[in-house]
C-alpha cells in the first residue's frame, strides 16, 4: 500500500476513504444524502455559519474546556505525563454536543422542521434533544429497548428536553437497530426530515462532516499543548465505538508524523471469548456493508450482522467509522483495545485518584493510558480524550461492583 | 440495449396478453427452507408472472414489520446465501420460465464474494437482482459486473427519483424498472391510484423497460388497480403476513400454511388478470 502525502485529504468525491465509505443507501434517499452533501460544503465555506459554529461552541457548549494535566494519574502510573481533553466538561456532559451544534444549523440551513437521532448509550440523544430544545424543532430519537433499560437516567433526560423517546424493539434492540429504524423514518419523512447522525459513519457526507465537526477537539489540544509545554503532545489516545471523539481528536494530527495515534475499541469479556462477546470490529471483524458505507464489521461468515458486546453502550456497536478503518489499514493509527474488567478498573482509579468519574467510554481509552503509560519516559506528552462523565454509568458499574443502589 | 433472458421473454409474453404481470415476492427460507421451498414451487401454478425471492439479512432497513420478521425467521431456521441459491436451483429444475430475481441487501453479497455469487447465482437460474442499498452512485460494486454476467440488475424508482435525478437511476438498469409507490418502507401505506399512473408514466417517457410498481399493494383490488396502469403489480409484505398467519405459537408452521398462501397469490392473479377487461 502506498503512503498518500497527506491522511488529511480524504474523502475523494465519491465518499471514500481507500476502499471504505460510500454512499450505500436506498434510492429513495439518494438524493436527499447529495442534497446534505451540497449543503454542508456550502456551509463550510461560509464564514457566517463558522461564526455562528463557533460562537455558539463558546456561550452554549463552554468551549474551549480545559487540556488537564492528570499529575496525580501521571505520579501513579509513574511514566509518560498524562494529560486530560476535557470534553466531559461541555454542555450535556459529552463530546457529542459539538456536533449536534454543527448539524442542528446545518439542518435549519436546509429548511428541515424535524430532526430524528439514533443513539445508543443515549448521550448523543440528549445532546440531540438539547439542540432542538435549544432551536425550537421536533426531534424523535431511536433507542433499543436494551439500551432504555440500561440507560434510564439519559432516557428521562430527552424526555424533559422534549423530545420523543421510540424504544425500538426489532432486531437486537440496541444501537444498530436503532439506527436501522431511523433510517426507515426518513426514507418515510425524506421531505421534512433531517437525519442527525451522531458519529462518524454512515453514508458520505456524513463521516466526513461529524469529524469536521469534532475537529474542534483536535485543534483546541494543539494550541492548549503548545500553551502548556511549548511542543506538539507524543501520543494520543481515544476510545473507539463508531470513533467520533477519536477522530475529532485524531485528524488534527494525522500528518504530524512524531504524533503517535492509538484508537482503543471495546474488548467486552474478552477478544477471545467469541464473536458476539466484544464490540471491537477491527480487532475482530472485516470489511462489510452496513448503515451506508463500507467498513470493518462484526459480522458471521454469511454477511448476518453479530450483536456485539461492551459493558459501554456507546461502543456497542457492530462497526465503526470507514475513516478509522482506512487509518488502520494505512497503518497510521493504533487500534487497541480494552476489556470491560479493564475499563471498570480504571474507571475507579480516575475516580480516586483525580476526582473524576468517566464514562465508561472514556474508561476504555484510560485503561490503554494505564498500559501504555508506565513503559514511556517522563517527558513523554500523553493526550486522552476524556470524552464523557460517568453519571450516567453509576448504575451499571454498581451493579459490575454487587452494590445495590 | 436490446433486452434478453426470462425478464424480457415474460415481460413479452404478457403484453402479447394484453395484460400486466403479477410479481409475487417471498422470503428465503421462511419460515423454513422445505416450506419454502413448497410455496416457491407453487407460485406460478397460483399465478405468479415473476417471483422475488427475499435473501433474509439481519439488518432490513428498507423494510417494514412484515418482511423484518420473515427475514428474522428465516436466519433463525438456518438460511444462508448458498440455500437460497439451492431454492432457485431446485425451482429452475422444475419450472424453465418463471422469471426470478433475487432481492436483498449488498452485505451477504459482498460477504460471499461479488464474482462467486453471480457465478453461483446465474448457474442457479436466478435472472435479476435487486439490492436496496446499492444506488447508482455504487454501480461498480454489483451493477456493472452483474450486466456482465449476464444477469439483470433492477433498480427501484421511487417518488424522489425526479426528472434530473432519473436518468441516472435508469441508465444501468435492466430487465424492468421496479417503482417504488410511496417514500417509505415496504409493506406501509399504499398511493392513490392517480400518483401511480401519473409516475408510471413520467417513467415511460424515459425508458422503454418494463415498469412494475409496488410498495403498500395488499389486496387482489389494489394489485388491479395498479395493473391498470403499470406492467406488472409487485406484492411482498401481504403474502410474507400469510405466512405468518399460519405460524403456530411455537413458530411451527400449520398444515393449511402452503395451499392459504398460495390461495392469497391466487385471488391476487385474478385481481390483476381481470384488471384491463
Amino acid at each position: 500500500m502506498t503512503i498518500p502525502n497527506t491522511f488529511r485529504a480524504g474523502p475523494d468525491e465519491h465518499g471514500h476513504f481507500g476502499i471504505y465509505g460510500g454512499r450505500f443507501v436506498a434510492e429513495t434517499l439518494m438524493p436527499l444524502i447529495l442534497e446534505v452533501e451540497k449543503a454542508y460544503n456550502a456551509a463550510k465555506a461560509d464564514p457566517d455559519f463558522q461564526a455562528e459554529m463557533t460562537e455558539r461552541l463558546k456561550q452554549y457548549v463552554g468551549r474551549p474546556n480545559p487540556l488537564y494535566f492528570a499529575e496525580r494519574l501521571t505520579e501513579r502510573l509513574g511514566g509518560a505525563k498524562v494529560y486530560f481533553k476535557r470534553e466531559e466538561l461541555n454542555h450535556t456532559g459529552a463530546h457529542k454536543i459539538n456536533n449536534c451544534i454543527g448539524q442542528i444549523l446545518l439542518a435549519r440551513r436546509m429548511g428541515k422542521t424535524r430532526i430524528i437521532a439514533e443513539t445508543g448509550a443515549g448521550q448523543h440523544g440528549v445532546a440531540t434533544a438539547t439542540v432542538c430544545a435549544l432551536f425550537d424543532m421536533p426531534c424523535v430519537i431511536y433507542m433499543g429497548e436494551v439500551d432504555i433499560a440500561r440507560q434510564q437516567p439519559n432516557v428521562f433526560r430527552m424526555k424533559l428536553l422534549g423530545a420523543e423517546v421510540v424504544s425500538v424493539t426489532s432486531g437486537a434492540r440496541t444501537l444498530k437497530d436503532a439506527m436501522n429504524e431511523a433510517l426507515r423514518d426518513w426514507v418515510t419523512n425524506v421531505a421534512d426530515t433531517y437525519y442527525l447522525i451522531g458519529t462518524v459513519a454512515g453514508p458520505h457526507p456524513y463521516p466526513t462532516m461529524v469529524r469536521d465537526f469534532q475537529s474542534v477537539i483536535g485543534d483546541e489540544v494543539r494550541w492548549q499543548m503548545q500553551e502548556l509545554e511549548g511542543r506538539l503532545p507524543d501520543s494520543l489516545v481515544a476510545c473507539v465505538g463508531g470513533g467520533s471523539n477519536a477522530m475529532g481528536l485524531f485528524h488534527p494530527f494525522l500528518d504530524d508524523q512524531g504524533v503517535k495515534i492509538v484508537g482503543v475499541e471495546a474488548a467486552g469479556r474478552g477478544l477471545d471469548k467469541g464473536p458476539d462477546d466484544h464490540a471491537a470490529s477491527i480487532a475482530g471483524g472485516r470489511p462489510g456493508v452496513l448503515h451506508g458505507n463500507r467498513t470493518y464489521l462484526l459480522q458471521d461468515e454469511d454477511g448476518q450482522i453479530l450483536e456485539g458486546h461492551s459493558i459501554s453502550a456507546g461502543l456497542d456497536y457492530p462497526g465503526i467509522g470507514p475513516e478509522h478503518a482506512w487509518l488502520n489499514d494505512i497503518g497510521r493509527v493504533e487500534y487497541a483495545s480494552a476489556t470491560d474488567q479493564e475499563a471498570l478498573d480504571a474507571f475507579q482509579l480516575c475516580a480516586r485518584t483525580e476526582g473524576i468519574i468517566p464514562a465508561l467510554e472514556s474508561a476504555h481509552a484510560l485503561a490503554e493510558v494505564v498500559k501504555r503509560a508506565p513503559t514511556l519516559p517522563k517527558d513523554h506528552l500523553m493526550v486522552m480524550c476524556l470524552s464523557g462523565r460517568g453519571d450516567k454509568d453509576i448504575f451499571t458499574v454498581a451493579n459490575e461492583l454487587g452494590v445495590k443502589l | 440495449m436490446s433486452e434478453t433472458g426470462r425478464i424480457a421473454r415474460r415481460f413479452a409474453a404478457l403484453k402479447a396478453e394484453g395484460r400486466a404481470g403479477l410479481v409475487t415476492f417471498i422470503t428465503a427460507g421462511d419460515p423454513d427452507h422445505e416450506t419454502c421451498r413448497a410455496v416457491l414451487e407453487g407460485l406460478p401454478e397460483a399465478g405468479a408472472d415473476l417471483i422475488e425471492l427475499g435473501m433474509p439479512f439481519t439488518d432490513p432497513m428498507a423494510d417494514g414489520p412484515a418482511i423484518q420478521a420473515a427475514g428474522l425467521r428465516a436466519l433463525k431456521a438456518g438460511a444462508k446465501t448458498k440455500r437460497v441459491l439451492e431454492l432457485v436451483a431446485d425451482f429452475r429444475a422444475k419450472d424453465q420460465d418463471t422469471p426470478v430475481i433475487l432481492m436483498g441487501y449488498y452485505n451477504p453479497i459482498y460477504s460471499y464474494g461479488v464474482e462467486r455469487f453471480l457465478a453461483d447465482a446465474k448457474a442457479a437460474g436466478v435472472d435479476g437482482l435487486i439490492v436496496v442499498d446499492l444506488p447508482p452512485e455504487e454501480d461498480e460494486e454489483l451493477c456493472i459486473p452483474a450486466l456482465k454476467a449476464g444477469v439483470n440488475f433492477v433498480r427501484l424508482a421511487t417518488p424522489t427519483s425526479d426528472d434530473a435525478r432519473l436518468p441516472a437511476v435508469l441508465k444501468n438498469t435492466s430487465g424492468f424498472v421496479y417503482y417504488v409507490s410511496v417514500a417509505g418502507i415496504t409493506g406501509a401505506a399504499s398511493a392513490s391510484d392517480a400518483a401511480v399512473a401519473e409516475a408510471v408514466a413520467r417513467l415511460k417517457r424515459h425508458t422503454d423497460l418494463p415498469v412494475a410498481v409496488g410498495f403498500g399493494i395488499k389486496s387482489p383490488e389494489q394489485a388491479a388497480a395498479v395493473a391498470r396502469v403499470a406492467d406488472a403489480a409487485v406484492v411482498g409484505s401481504a403474502i410474507v403476513s400469510r405466512v405468518a398467519a399460519n405460524l403456530g405459537e411455537d413458530g411451527v408452521p400449520k398444515p393449511r400454511l402452503v395451499p392459504d398462501v398460495l390461495g392469497f397469490v391466487r385471488q391476487l392473479a385474478a385481481g390483476v388478470r381481470g384488471a384491463r377487461t
